[in-house]
């Protein structure tokens, strides 16, 4: 298994990718640390989705290299994909839950599949993560459809969390939830993050979630990654990060925090 | 290999140690130790976890339960030695869960044969009925489309000709020659003991041009067409692509079934041509090969077997079966909601479901033109 503490908990060098003529990232370099909150964030296109789809090894970079707690995703990948796979949770955008089983069974799918159980702890399990993200038992017997989008998101959640990973990405938690949903989810979040301890990254638009969570930040921009906190973010002088954070939404979610 | 844990009694109550490995990956054994607790246990608990190593969120979890389960109130059980830094979370998540919340749900009574019975009556008229409606609906849109053509939508409808035609010419027509040839050598073997092989020419000419021409184009057209509608369909239901189409004020019925449908009677006749064209070549290809029976011969005899009815009385029903493959694909993709398995499940059901009505149709159409003398 990995070591959970090793530090940076993700180091990605000089990340190289491109489709075709298009180059979405050229010498792209990001750090996590462990135990923060990472933001990610660019514009549409620039490459969100396919940095974290390197990172968690579903996608061969065409350069540079990416290591989880100081080992290599692509060997990993190769070698030893599941301690690679139960080392994070991911939650994709739309949740990604499978749609024939119910709640319950989706956060035990992975449990089935990396650690024989009995059928009691499974249920006893699945209570838990239900209960860790704030949904009800009777949830857990719903269908994916039976369920609102903020439902969704938090059961998505749970299943992300049912092998108690140390290292959490969350492709855009909170997009398509209404502001008090969306302010639920970041209060859920830090609260799993102080009290599981979780490294986080998280893909986001919402502003107000990013100055409510993040501890950092990262910004695609030109291909590629300038990090920085939040309150350095503000002041960074790059037009488009100027544009992100100091236009009319960003103003407001910035008052909002520090208010 | 140490025991991942210990009951020793102490003072009032009792010590339980955990030793080991007491992580997620040691479950099993974990398990195993916390079902041999005694069912129930008195007094105040003191769990120690200072020889327990890297212990996961799952174990504690399910020590906590069987520990409640064995009748100990939360306020008894108590923690040693560096308990994991999740625990109170976990204590305080189990309190919520024994507080009852909301009404209990009282479990169904099992259903007598009789309330079965009404439930799938009840449930077989809705289907009936939204048949009705589906057939209404179409008819509904073609009637429309007298006044107003462009409902036809005839470039959608020219692309599934394209898909459900074009692209499904050289397989009818490998399947439709080689079956004739099969069907042909077979008969051949059977006449020639009799010397009557010259009939060989009369068997395939009236099979392939009744019967299996088109039934054999509409099994294939089924398999290949009839599943990618429901499927088609069915994803869109399932991406509310349809709502979308309703939303935008436009007619899924006119814009997905009707070009489909059309399309498919279209096509289906003029396969069913081609297929009974390579049909006789492969019956003439087999009589010269096998038989030694002339081309001049054969195209003689086949003359002479035809009557002027046989090549219509195959294709007449060329339209009905489409129909019938196109409606039922279609209809089983709008009924897709929810999940991923019921798209497979209705795919399924179209494919099945079409095969046997093109089946029945046949049959039905056999008996009807014996008794008018088709």
């Amino acid at each position: 298994m990995l070591d959970p503490n090793f530090n940076p908990a993700i180091r990605v060098r000089g990340l190289h990718n491109r489709f075709g003529a298009q180059i979405v990232h050229d010498g792209l370099d990001m750090e996590v640390l462990p135990n923060e909150i990472f933001g990610v964030v660019g514009g549409s296109g620039a490459g969100k989705s396919v940095l974290l789809r390197t990172i968690l090894g579903l996608r061969a970079p065409d350069g540079g290299t990416v290591e989880l707690y100081g080992r290599d995703v692509r060997q990993l990948a190769a070698v030893d994909r599941s301690s690679l796979v139960r080392s994070y949770g991911v939650t994709f955008q739309n949740g990604a839950l499978i749609s024939s089983l119910t709640v319950a069974q989706n956060i035990q799918l992975p449990l089935r599949e990396y650690y024989p159980a009995s059928e009691k702890i499974l249920d006893e399990l699945a209570e838990l993560n239900l209960d860790l993200v704030g949904l009800n038992v009777a949830d857990g017997k719903k269908f994916p459809s039976q369920l609102s989008g903020g439902m969704v998101k938090r059961a998505a959640l749970a299943r992300a969390l049912a092998l108690e990973p140390k290292l959490l990405f969350l492709d855009e938690p909170t997009a398509g939830l209404d502001p008090i949903s969306a302010a639920a989810f970041d209060e859920l979040l830090l609260y799993l993050h102080s009290q599981l301890r979780l490294t986080v990254v998280m893909i986001t638009h919402d502003l107000d979630t990013l100055f409510q969570t993040c501890s950092r930040v990262g910004v695609i921009v030109d291909r590629r990654m300038i990090t920085d906190t939040l309150d350095g973010m503000l002041e960074n002088q790059n037009p488009w990060i100027r544009e992100y954070f100091h236009g009319p939404r960003a103003r407001a979610a910035e008052k909002e925090a520090h208010g | 290999m140490t025991v991942p844990l210990a009951l020793e009694p102490a003072g009032t109550g009792w010590q339980l140690e955990l030793r080991g490995d007491w992580s997620l990956a040691a479950m099993p054994q974990i398990e195993a130790q916390l079902e041999s607790l005694p069912r129930a246990l008195r007094g105040p608990v003191l769990c120690d976890w200072s020889h327990a190593a890297a212990p996961g969120i799952a174990p504690a979890w399910a020590l906590l339960r069987r520990l409640s389960d064995a009748g100990l109130p939360a306020a008894e059980i108590s923690h040693s030695g560096s308990p994991p830094h999740f625990l109170e979370l976990l204590q305080k998540l189990e309190l919520d869960l024994l507080t009852p919340s909301g009404p209990q749900v009282a479990p169904l009574k099992l259903e007598g044969p009789i309330a079965k019975l009404g439930r799938w009556s009840v449930l077989q008229g809705r289907h009936a009925r939204g048949v009705l409606e589906f057939l209404g609906r179409i008819a509904a849109v073609i009637g429309q489309a007298f006044r107003r053509p462009r409902a036809l939508r005839i470039s959608s409808l020219a692309r599934h000709v394209y898909e459900t035609g074009i692209t499904a010419i050289p397989i009818v027509s490998l399947i439709a020659f080689l079956i004739s040839v099969i069907v042909a050598y077979i008969g051949a073997q059977q006449l020639s003991r009799f010397g009557a092989d010259i009939f060989v020419v009369d068997l395939v000419t009236i099979a392939v041009l009744r019967e299996m021409g088109v039934l054999l184009t509409a099994i294939i057209v089924a398999g290949r067409s009839g599943s990618a509608f429901a499927a088609e369909i069915g994803v869109m239901q399932l991406n509310e692509e349809t709502d979308a189409l309703r939303a935008m004020g436009m007619n899924p019925i006119e814009m997905l079934v009707v070009p489909r449908v059309l399309a498919l009677i279209i096509v289906l006749p003029l396969l069913t041509v081609i297929a009974d064209a390579m049909g006789l070549a492969g019956g003439g290809l087999l009589s010269l090969v096998d038989l030694n029976i002339p081309l001049p011969q054969f195209t003689y005899r086949l003359r002479e077997s035809l009557s002027p009815t046989t090549f219509w009385s195959g294709l007449i029903k060329a339209p009905v079966f489409a129909a019938l493959i196109a409606m039922v694909g279609t209809y089983r993709g709008m009924q897709v909601r929810d999940s991923a398995r019921e798209l497979g499940r209705l795919t399924t059901v179209a494919v099945v479901q079409s095969i046997f009505m093109v089946i029945m149709a046949d049959a039905l159409f056999a008996v009807l033109f014996v008794q008018i003398h088709f």
